[in-house]
Formats: C-alpha cells, sequence, structure tokens
C-alpha cells in the first residue's frame, strides 16, 4: 500500500502491525510520538498490547526485559537522554540474551542540551551487546524495525535489536512509503516462542542472578559468538524479506562503488545527501561512490574491507564525536576493518553534522574535492578533522 | 543546483499558527496526486510565537536530498511581523514568489522585503480565515495561495483530497469541513499576483 508518513508514524505502525505483547512506555523528544501513536492503537483496540507506561526510561526498559524473560515480546522507543537512562539495563537485555526490539530515534546527547539528530547516544550503547541497524529514511525506518524481530529472536542470536533512525530529519518528515499487508507482517514475524523462559513450567529458570568469575567469562564469549552469528541472520531475513517487499538489504548499501575511486563511508539520512553530491560528481566523469552502514552492530569489517579495497582515497562521515582524540567511532571500525587488506585506500575521518547542524550536497562535494586531491598528493592529513563548524572568529 | 526537477517551498511561521500543517497538508496533498515529497519542520527551541520554519520538496522522482532547503522556488510567510526578523526571500530563487499573509498589496510590500525583485503575492489570510472559520487560523489559505501560485497541483483533485483529509480529521466538528474548504476556495481566488 502506497501512503505518506513520517519515520515516527512508520515505526508506531509497524509496531501496531507487529502486535507486541508489551510496550515499555516513557516519552522523550523526538521518540514520543512512536508512544503516542501506539497508545491511540492500544486505546482503539486495534492492538492487544500490554501498553506499559512507567516514570522514567530505566523502567520502560525494565519492564521490557521483565516481560520478555516472561516468555513475552517486548517493544520500547526512546531517544537521547533517554537511551542514556537506559545503560544498565541495555546491557542486561543483552547479556541475558533477550530478543526486545527498541526503536532508537537519534538525537545528540546532553550537554549542551540539544533536541537535534547526532548519533551521540547510540554511539554511546555500542559495546552493550546491542544488535544495530540505521535507517536513511521512513521506508528504512519501518522495514528494519519489521526485520529486526526476527533477527533478534533467531535462536543461534537471540540479541536485543536498536533500528536507528535519525531524530526529525526522518521522524519528522513525511516522505513516500510502501506499507506491507498487516497479516503478510504477522506472518514474516511469527509468534515468538522462546525455549527458556522464567514462566516456563516444565523448566522455570531464574534470569539475572549473580555470575561468579567461573562463569561470567562462559556468558560473555556466548554473547560475542552470538554478535557474530547475527551477520549471517540478519542477510538471511534480508532475503525472505526481500520476497515480500521487493526491497533489497545488506549489511551496508553500495552506491555507484563498481569502480569507484573515491568514496564516502556514511550512516542515516545523510547519505541520501551525499548519493545526490556522487551523482553530481560521475555525470563530471569523477568515479565518486558511497557506502552506506546499515549494520554497525555487527560490524562488517571484512566485508566493508573488500568493498573499499579497490578504491583510492576514503572519506568517513562520522556524526558523532566520541572525544577519543583520535576520529570519531565509525572511522574507527573502518580504519580497523582496511588493516588487513594489503593495498589500502588513504582514509581520512570527517566529524560532521553534530547537534542537527545541517550538511548539504554542496559540502559533501567540498569533501570529495579534498579526497581527489588526496589521491594524487597522498597528504591525508590532518587525518581527523571536523566540518560545518564556525571558527572563533566567525562567531565572534 | 542539485534539485534540478524538484519544486521547493520554505514557510515562515510562528510556532502555534499551523505552519507545519499546513506543510504537511501540502505533502500529503501532493503525494495523493501521485508525487514524490517531503515535508518536514525545522526545530528550535518549541514555544508558542517563536519563528519556526518548515520546508516541502515535490517531485516526479524520489528524492535522497536530506538537507534543509536554501534556495527555495517559493517562500511562504505565513506571519507578516516576521519580515522584521527573519530574511524571509534570503536564497529564493530569482524567477520564484515570495507569498505573504497581510491585508496589503504586493506593491506595497515590496519595499520590506530587502530589495527583492522577484515576484511577490499578497492574501489577507487572517480576514479570510476569520470570516469562514471564525477565528485567526492563516494556514488553511496560505496553504491555498501556496497550491495556486506554484501551480504544482491540479486544483480540483486537490480540492477533493483536502476534503476526504477535512472529514477524516474533522468527523466530530462537520461545520470546520465546510469552513476550511470555503477557506480555501476564497483564498484560491484571492491571492494577488504581483
Amino acid at each position: 500500500m502506497k501512503s505518506r508518513l513520517s519515520g515516527n508514524e512508520a515505526v508506531a505502525y509497524a509496531m501496531k502491525q507487529v502486535n507486541p505483547d508489551v510496550m515499555g512506555a516513557f516519552p522523550i523528544t523526538p521518540s514520543t510520538e512512536i508512544a503516542e501513536y501506539f497508545a491511540a492503537y492500544v486505546a482503539n483496540g486495534e492492538v492487544n498490547t500490554e501498553f506499559v507506561t512507567v516514570e522514567s526510561e530505566h523502567s520502560s526498559m525494565s519492564v521490557c526485559i521483565a516481560a520478555q524473560a516472561a516468555g513475552a515480546r517486548s517493544v520500547c522507543a526512546t531517544s537521547s537522554c533517554g537511551l542514556a537512562l537506559m545503560y544498565e539495563l541495555l546491557y542486561v537485555a543483552a547479556s541475558c540474551r533477550l530478543p526486545i526490539t527498541l526503536a532508537c530515534v537519534n538525537r545528540a546527547l546532553s550537554g549542551p542540551i540539544n533536541i537535534n539528530h547526532d548519533y551521540s547516544d547510540s554511539m554511546g550503547a555500542r559495546d552493550s551487546g546491542w544488535i544495530q541497524i540505521y535507517a536513511e529514511n521512513n521506508q528504512e525506518a519501518y522495514d528494519n524495525f519489521i526485520m529486526a524481530i526476527p533477527i533478534g529472536e533467531a535462536p543461534e542470536v537471540r540479541l536485543p535489536v536498536m533500528t536507528c533512525m535519525d531524530g526529525f530529519i526522518t521522524s519528522h518528515a513525511v516522505e513516500n512509503i510502501e506499507l506491507l499487508d498487516t497479516g503478510v507482517v504477522r506472518q514474516f514475524v511469527g509468534e515468538y516462542s522462546p525455549q527458556h523462559y522464567l514462566l516456563k513450567k516444565e523448566n522455570p529458570l531464574a534470569v539475572g542472578p549473580y555470575d561468579i568469575s567461573a562463569y561470567y567469562m562462559e556468558h560473555k564469549v556466548q554473547e560475542a559468538e552470538a554478535m557474530k552469528a547475527a551477520k549471517a541472520r540478519i542477510l538471511e531475513v534480508a532475503k525472505e524479506f526481500e520476497k515480500i517487499s521487493g526491497r533489497r538489504y545488506g549489511l551496508f548499501e553500495e552506491y555507484r562503488m563498481e569502480d569507484a575511486d573515491l568514496a564516502l563511508v556514511i550512516m542515516g539520512s545523510s547519505a541520501g545527501t551525499g548519493k545526490t553530491a556522487v551523482d553530481k560528481l560521475r555525470e563530471a566523469g569523477i568515479k565518486a561512490g558511497l557506502v552506506k552502514i546499515r549494520v554497525f552492530r555487527p560490524f562488517p569489517g571484512e566485508e566493508l574491507a573488500q568493498t573499499l579495497a579497490g578504491t583510492r582515497a576514503v572519506a568517513v562521515m562520522d556524526k558523532s564525536e566520541g572525544f577519543s582524540a583520535n576520529g570519531g567511532p565509525l572511522f574507527a571500525e573502518t580504519r580497523s576493518a582496511l588493516y588487513d587488506l594489503k593495498q589500502r585506500p588513504y582514509l581520512i575521518n570527517i566529524v560532521y553534522g553534530l547537534g542537527g547542524r545541517d550538511i548539504k550536497v554542496e559540502d559533501f562535494e567540498q569533501v570529495f574535492k579534498r579526497l581527489a586531491s588526496i589521491a594524487e598528493s597522498g597528504d591525508i592529513h590532518p587525518v581527523y578533522s571536523h566540518m560545518g563548524h564556525r571558527t572563533k572568529g566567525a562567531i565572534a | 543546483m542539485a534539485t534540478t526537477g524538484i519544486v521547493e517551498f520554505r514557510w515562515h511561521g510562528r510556532g502555534g499558527q499551523g505552519a507545519k500543517t499546513a506543510c504537511l497538508l501540502l505533502a500529503e496533498a501532493a503525494g495523493l496526486q501521485g508525487k514524490f515529497v517531503q515535508g518536514f519542520p525545522e526545530y528550535g527551541p518549541e514555544r508558542m510565537g517563536a519563528p519556526i520554519t518548515a520546508y516541502n520538496r515535490i517531485s516526479d522522482q524520489r528524492c535522497n536530498i536530506h538537507s534543509n532547503i536554501y534556495n527555495p522556488d517559493y517562500v511562504i510567510v505565513v506571519d507578516e511581523t516576521l519580515l522584521g526578523s527573519v530574511d524571509v526571500t534570503g536564497g529564493l530563487k530569482k524567477d520564484g514568489a515570495v507569498i505573504i499573509n497581510t491585508p496589503s498589496s504586493p506593491q506595497e510590500m515590496r519595499a520590506r522585503l530587502n530589495g527583492w525583485g522577484g515576484k511577490i503575492c499578497t492574501i489577507d489570510a487572517r480576514r479570510i480565515a476569520e470570516q469562514y472559520l471564525g477565528s485567526n487560523l492563516p494556514n488553511t489559505p496560505m496553504l491555498a495561495a501556496a497550491v495556486k501560485v506554484s501551480g504544482v497541483l491540479q486544483i480540483e483533485p486537490f480540492f477533493a483530497n483536502i476534503e476526504a483529509s477535512f472529514k477524516h480529521k474533522f468527523a466530530a466538528r462537520p461545520r470546520l469541513i465546510e469552513g476550511n474548504m470555503a477557506t480555501l476556495k476564497k483564498s484560491m481566488e484571492e491571492v494577488q499576483i504581483g
């Protein structure tokens, strides 16, 4: 069905089609609308979800953990400081191997307080054991949420999944979208039937007890193995999803990369803007390309290295800082992934768009101009820099 | 520009006047006519009366660009009092148009537009809204003016689609459906193109 929805409406609609058992709900801009729309579905009797309103995100994630441990399929939505308040529980959800699905509407973390988009919230949670899948637009946000469920619940994975979309840019923008039939979605996600759960009378179990040193590491290794296994599962689910939707997804999207000399590695909505810059450069005879990272956890390092192996110069675009003094999180992953290549492209890192600072087609053209010069000269300094900010002089 | 083939609108209003709603209605109406659309607000601190900006892109192909709009084809000024503080014609394409909610004529407005030499359209949205809706809700008249001046949509299907949308939205208040439809039609007649 063709429609026009904002990213938040699209994800709320996906949740309605999934009809989860439990939603832990607490509002925070810009994700608030998801819980609002969903509350209307509950009130109208369009879903039979147990909608649990709580007093904080710490509690909304606790509700999801308890419900999922009891054998119920649970969902949640949050942003920014809300995700930060969940941090302790994010690790609990992942280590208890509870495949909760969380819609993360990315927003800058305080401080200074800001409601606009960057990835500082979900990047802070990148080591929590959650699968992370990022969307470029409303369509991908919708599709990713539906795919998240059979990914996370697969027996070889059993990990929670965070589906991320750009706050405001995607969450509050109305665009065209293709929706699936509810019956098709229900069949695609199936029933949640975990092997073990709290209330299974044949084999009741304790969830989340103290783990002594004699066992803790085994559990962590299993969790790491599950994250590795998630990669194949994500591709398998994408293949199934293509059958019902006609839309094709991978670990990342390669845009005009076949013969690209110069490339961007980027995430989210700005990838769309970057694609337009690539098109313009291609018209001018420049072999530009773009890789949009869709799955950040597990990180598709080997696959990305293969894709970038033929390029001459690459800019990794980070929309969160990280304060490592050595580049942003996407850069760290990408540079590490390229280490095993015999012949590597020149690699730089540009941090942009913090707190909703806009990035335009022309900005990407400047980045490609710099890459062209690096490909010629080999001079990559400064390796790590910021873009789109004013200098002290300009502000004064 | 990278925006060839895309018609771009920039809305300037104040929080509470419905500029964002009008922007989203334009996206919906264009989508129902088979167009690819974007309708999105730019948020700052949200409060009643503060200046807000919203944007539309309307095209025949899906538009991947997700930046704000810096060189619009049309600018819609929902509140005349913004002229003193916001450079509303900034970046407006030379062959584009600015559409202002004011009782003044296009000629009278020119002096207040920082040397803007292009097309100026005016509409007394407040008077029309007060007459047909009973209160100062300028967004419906401004939506009509934007559709009329841009010519980006077919008018009759636009009326039919919007009426269906109002019927859904105001199911419990049928008076508002008639009022809004009368407002749209009257506004299309009244907008002055200077």
